[in-house]
């Protein structure tokens, strides 16, 4: 049962964590119908910059400074590329961010290099919350979800009670009105373009301490957060949160629980052959959970796509 | 995307304006080998030829039928599987010539595609974009559980040369590879042709361009769409099957996104508008790649800002850019872009080099060994830490492209006139 409890916990780091890079997605996409193949290369940038930040000024500043500037840097990109892009359509878009993630990717190795940064979680965090049965649960992780969760009611907090969200929210689904009544649509899109950005931004800062600072981390988290939102359903923010804490406790407890198909199948009733290695299940034998637990998710993906075509809470066809 | 606008009316006899193209093509691959007959050129050229005619394939999706797809060297890779277990299975390769094994391994790819195509093709767009990104990430991680198939880490070889002999060729010389491949690059951008002029292909550019309308005429997008899916895995299993005898080895590199991420950059710096482009795209591709690689190791980023570049400013590709001059040719007045172009191309391309060469020197100066400065760019050796260098490379680069952007109006000027027939409306 505590080892339950430890799971859970850990499920919730890796949800959350997945959320804020699919919050900041699904929003983007809510609005310009883009989806950004480079918004976990944003996420990246966010965690070299704060450690190129920490070195000079420490952890606490990187978390302060590097989201706007990703967040800058996003807004950037959709003013001046995406936007001369979007008269072509949806596909030339995609192509386009598309294209991003691989520069980021091999701009980042251009500056950084290629060998993983020496990025540390703050030393006034280095230390263990508490434990459950032995297991210790480190103060980082109860910070990481500290900031998602303050992240998640702002956010919403913005969106539905505030003056800028009523807009756009109201840009998402009539932006020719929003237009017609005066409001900068274009300017607002940059906007949500940044902070969605900016978003992944901190993710990628208090992330990176944890899950090692190094070019491929985009690609690690990059499709992941496509099908996070795909299950969530295209556009919903409660989807994405839901679908996001779906995919972290899946993986952790298929990663903590040595489930066994061999123990399955003979379960069921079948028996296992005595010359394994020259079987054509030889693989479906000896399948466990931990090894199958990275591809859950996709799995989870094309499963809702051919039964629930619009996601977990989508509403809308895209 | 008008390449199939005139000419649909016209009686589909063999002329010698469409055939032309493909003789010239099929005597080209065939003295290719003499011309370029080192051992290097032919491997080079053996792996565009596979490379083509999976990038091809890939374009009756992307060009012709609109659908963008992130996971398509899953179809390859899962022929290409097939075609190896095929050359293990000693009794049966032992009956079967080896120019038959990739028609094995399209069969393969045609199969995998139906499975994939019956739900992934319900939409275009985004959500075909995102299954497919899905399934292939599926199909990749796949690789190293199912050991049988797959082979695990380090993948499934097989040997060309136990199949039976074709007319007494065993296929032991890369030569011999060169012409298999050559064929069926031959055959298979035939057959795909053919395919883009049939009534399903014409209906795939029509879902493409407006999906609504051509449901309201009676046809369903999804089956249109479908099909060509199933064109498409079948071609590129052809691909599949070429790369097994060729490398005689697959891994878990041919399914993964990466692969499929560089058939859609190859496709779309060619330009997926017009049949031919993906062609252009390979060998411009594989030429930067080969080229570039040797000089620096910072290739993929240049040809990641190329590429972006193309997405931003070119989206018709290399052929776009080519047949954008089809119509002052017709009219012409080609000879009147000449001089603009010098005025604006020259200074720009001297102004990126030197920007390449910045970036070169500023790379070298942060990354290589300790007390190492030395650097040659350009045929010059120099001290990267010397800060001559680095002032020269800015000014000039500045200088190049503020020339380049002072002439671009002007050029501007010349297109439109270069456009317009003598005594039209300007």
């Amino acid at each position: 049962m505590d080892l339950v409890l430890v799971n859970l916990i850990d499920g919730l780091v890796t949800g959350l964590l997945l959320f804020m890079l699919s919050a900041g997605l699904t929003l983007i996409f809510s609005m310009m119908g883009v989806l950004n193949f480079a918004h976990a290369s944003f996420y990246m940038l966010g965690a070299y910059f704060a450690y190129q930040i920490s070195i000079y000024l420490g952890f606490w500043m990187g978390l302060l400074i590097a989201p706007p500037l990703v967040g800058l840097l996003g807004a950037g990109v959709e003013r001046y590329g995406l936007r001369r892009v979007h008269q072509y359509g949806h596909v030339p878009e995609l192509i386009f961010t598309f294209g991003l993630a691989l520069l980021i990717e091999e701009v980042v190795q251009f500056i950084w290099g290629r060998n993983a940064m020496p990025y540390m979680e703050p030393e006034i965090l280095q230390f263990t919350a508490f434990s459950i049965a032995g297991n210790s649960i480190p103060a980082y992780k109860i910070f990481m979800i500290f900031t998602s969760v303050a992240i998640f009611i702002a956010l919403l907090f913005v969106l539905t009670r505030t003056r800028v969200g009523m807009i756009i929210q109201a840009a998402l689904s009539y932006p020719r009105t929003v237009e017609a009544l005066g409001h900068n649509v274009p300017l607002v899109f940059m906007g949500v373009f940044g902070v969605g950005t900016a978003l992944a931004g901190v993710a990628g800062v208090i992330a990176g301490p944890v899950l090692t600072t190094f070019p491929g981390m985009a690609v690690v988290l990059g499709s992941i957060v496509f099908v996070t939102i795909v299950i969530g359903g295209l556009g919903s923010l409660w989807g994405a949160l839901v679908a996001s804490l779906l995919i972290g406790w899946l993986t952790t407890f298929a990663k903590a629980y040595n489930i066994r198909m061999e123990d399955i199948l003979t379960g069921v009733g079948f028996t296992k052959p005595e010359v394994i290695w020259d079987s054509m299940w030889q693989d479906l034998w000896s399948l466990t959970s931990p090894q199958i637990a990275d591809i859950l998710p996709y799995l989870l993906m094309v499963l809702i796509l051919v039964f629930r075509p619009y996601g977990l809470f989508g509403k809308r066809d895209v | 995307m008008t390449d199939i606008t005139q000419k649909s009316t016209a009686t589909p006899a063999m002329t010698m304006g469409n055939t032309l193209p493909w003789i010239l093509a099929a005597a080209f691959l065939f003295i290719a080998p003499i011309i370029f007959s080192s051992n290097s050129a032919i491997t080079i050229m053996n792996q565009m030829g596979i490379t083509m005619v999976f990038a091809l394939a890939y374009n009756m999706l992307l060009g012709q039928g609109g659908m963008l797809s992130f996971g398509h060297a899953v179809y390859m890779g899962v022929g290409g599987f097939a075609c190896v277990h095929v050359m293990n299975m000693t009794d049966l390769f032992e009956k079967m010539p080896l120019p038959v094994l990739p028609i094995v391994g399209g069969l393969v790819g045609m199969l995998f595609a139906i499975a994939i195509g019956s739900f992934s093709t319900r939409k275009a767009g985004t959500v075909f974009a995102m299954i497919s990104l899905g399934v292939g990430e599926l199909v990749a991680a796949c690789s190293v559980i199912i050991v049988v198939f797959f082979g695990g880490e380090e993948g499934v070889s097989g040997d060309r040369t136990y199949g039976m002999p074709f007319f007494g060729i065993e296929f032991l010389r890369q030569i011999e590879v060169y012409y298999l491949t050559s064929f069926w690059l031959l055959v298979s951008a035939l057959l795909m042709f053919l395919f883009s002029r049939t009534p399903v292909g014409r209906m795939a550019n029509a879902v493409r361009d407006n999906p609504e309308r051509a449901e309201f005429l009676g046809y369903s997008a999804r089956w249109v769409r479908f099909y060509s899916f199933v064109a498409s895995g079948f071609f590129c299993g052809i691909a599949g099957g070429l790369f097994a005898i060729n490398f005689e080895i697959l891994t878990e590199e041919n399914l993964n996104l990466a692969t499929s991420g560089g058939i859609l950059l190859m496709t779309f710096l060619g330009g997926a508008g017009f049949f031919f482009g993906p062609v252009l795209g390979v060998v411009t591709f594989v030429l930067l790649q080969t080229v570039l690689g040797l000089q620096t190791e910072l290739w993929a980023l240049y040809v990641g800002a190329l590429f972006l570049a193309t997405v931003m400013f070119f989206p018709g590709g290399l052929s776009g850019l080519i047949m954008m001059h089809v119509t002052p040719m017709r009219l012409g007045k080609l000879n009147r872009l000449y001089v603009p172009y010098l005025k604006v191309f020259v200074p720009a391309i001297i102004g990126t080099l030197s920007l390449c060469g910045f970036i070169e020197i500023l790379f070298h100066a942060r990354h290589a060994a300790l007390g190492e400065d030395e650097m040659t760019i350009f045929w010059t050796t120099f001290s990267s830490h010397a800060i001559l260098p680095w002032i020269i490379t800015i000014v000039v680069a500045v200088g190049g492209i503020w020339l380049a952007k002072q002439s671009a109006p002007e050029l501007n000027e010349a297109w439109h006139d270069a456009n317009t027939p003598d005594g039209g409306a300007r």
